[in-house]
């Protein structure tokens, strides 16, 4: 999923790096005040953990491979805006260290992982949540599902930016048929890897889990009831 | 805080485990978007990354022949970095949040 150099062409590439970088400057202020003593260290797991668990590429079809993008995973853990700036330090790292994603497409792939990936993954696991009956077990089924829908999205958002500026001439129909194919099976292995992840940590210390946080309330108002 | 040190501490171990060993056992396949450009045919757009030739590049530390020893290595390297870079992040960003109240 990370873009190398190339793909895109630079006005483009600046384009969204700009987008990117007023994402992370919002995702600054809003972790700004959702942090306390407690999420602040288990953001900085997150990102160690994400970063530790996209070097392990799973096979998904014959000559592919995939591996957790963890927007959802960690927007689950520590919310969306903490989240987003968990994913943008693990592409910085990767990509200043590890040559791993495109410098000049350092914006896309923000884009796509440390935005798309983190929303869609938040918005998802929140209806899901909505929908199902208020218990630990309905946390990880929501999260499963906002892991499984991330990852086709963020490959689209590697179409959109294909379609505006990509340095091929191959047709965009192509290539979005190709993207959301692959990658909803990767999704397959992003949905199980976020679900028993965050069922971990439901099983250890859910007074953490962000994404829990709503549910316990509603819980205890119920058997006051 | 004893429990909540307790925890941090269990999953920056995991993390080191799974960065510096498990890692070894990744598939080599190439990823999602990798393939894509692959069977459609724009692969060969890609440019060289200015760091390629980077001591860290490609997940492997330069010099280190055994290719086990490299790529653990870097992993531990990554997960080190990345746990100081992110956690430092977070907590400069708690402090100001306090300061703010």
């Amino acid at each position: 999923m990370h873009i190398p150099d190339g793909f895109i062409d630079i006005p483009t590439s600046v384009a969204f790096a700009g987008i990117a970088a007023t994402g992370v400057a919002i995702s600054l202020k809003g972790a700004k005040s959702s942090l306390d003593e407690k999420t602040a260290p288990l953001a900085g797991l997150t990102a160690t953990f994400i970063f530790a668990v996209q070097m392990l590429n799973f096979p998904v079809a014959a000559g592919t491979s995939g591996h957790l993008l963890g927007g959802a995973l960690a927007a689950v853990l520590v919310g969306p805006w903490a989240a987003s700036l968990a994913l943008t330090v693990v592409l910085l790292m990767q990509a200043l260290l590890f040559a791993d994603g495109g410098l000049t497409a350092l914006g896309l792939n923000v884009f796509n992982m440390s935005l798309v990936g983190v929303w869609v993954g938040y918005a998802i696991f929140i209806l899901v949540k909505k929908l199902l009956p208020k218990n630990k077990s309905s946390v990880s089924i929501a999260a499963f599902l906002a892991g499984l829908i991330s990852v086709p999205f963020a490959a689209a958002g590697f179409v959109l930016q294909y379609a505006i500026g990509g340095t091929a001439t191959f047709s965009i129909s192509q290539v979005l048929t190709a993207m959301l194919g692959t990658h909803f099976l990767i999704g397959i292995g992003e949905g199980v890897i976020t679900a028993l992840a965050v069922g971990a940590v439901m099983a250890s210390r859910s007074d953490l889990v962000y994404g829990y946080k709503g549910t316990t309330q509603t819980l205890e108002t119920r058997v006051k009831e | 805080m004893r429990k909540q040190n307790k925890f941090l501490l269990a999953g920056f171990v995991l993390s080191l485990f799974l960065a510096g060993v498990v890692s070894n056992y990744a598939s080599s396949s190439p990823d999602g978007l990798e393939k894509v450009a692959g069977d459609i045919g724009f692969l060969e757009n890609a440019k060289e990354q200015a760091n390629s030739d980077g001591l860290l590049a490609d997940y492997g530390v330069k010099g280190v022949e055994n290719e086990r020893l490299s790529t653990g290595a870097a992993g531990v390297i990554g997960v080190i970095a990345t746990a100081g870079v992110s956690t430092g992040l977070f907590l400069i960003l708690r402090r100001k949040n306090g300061a703010n109240k």
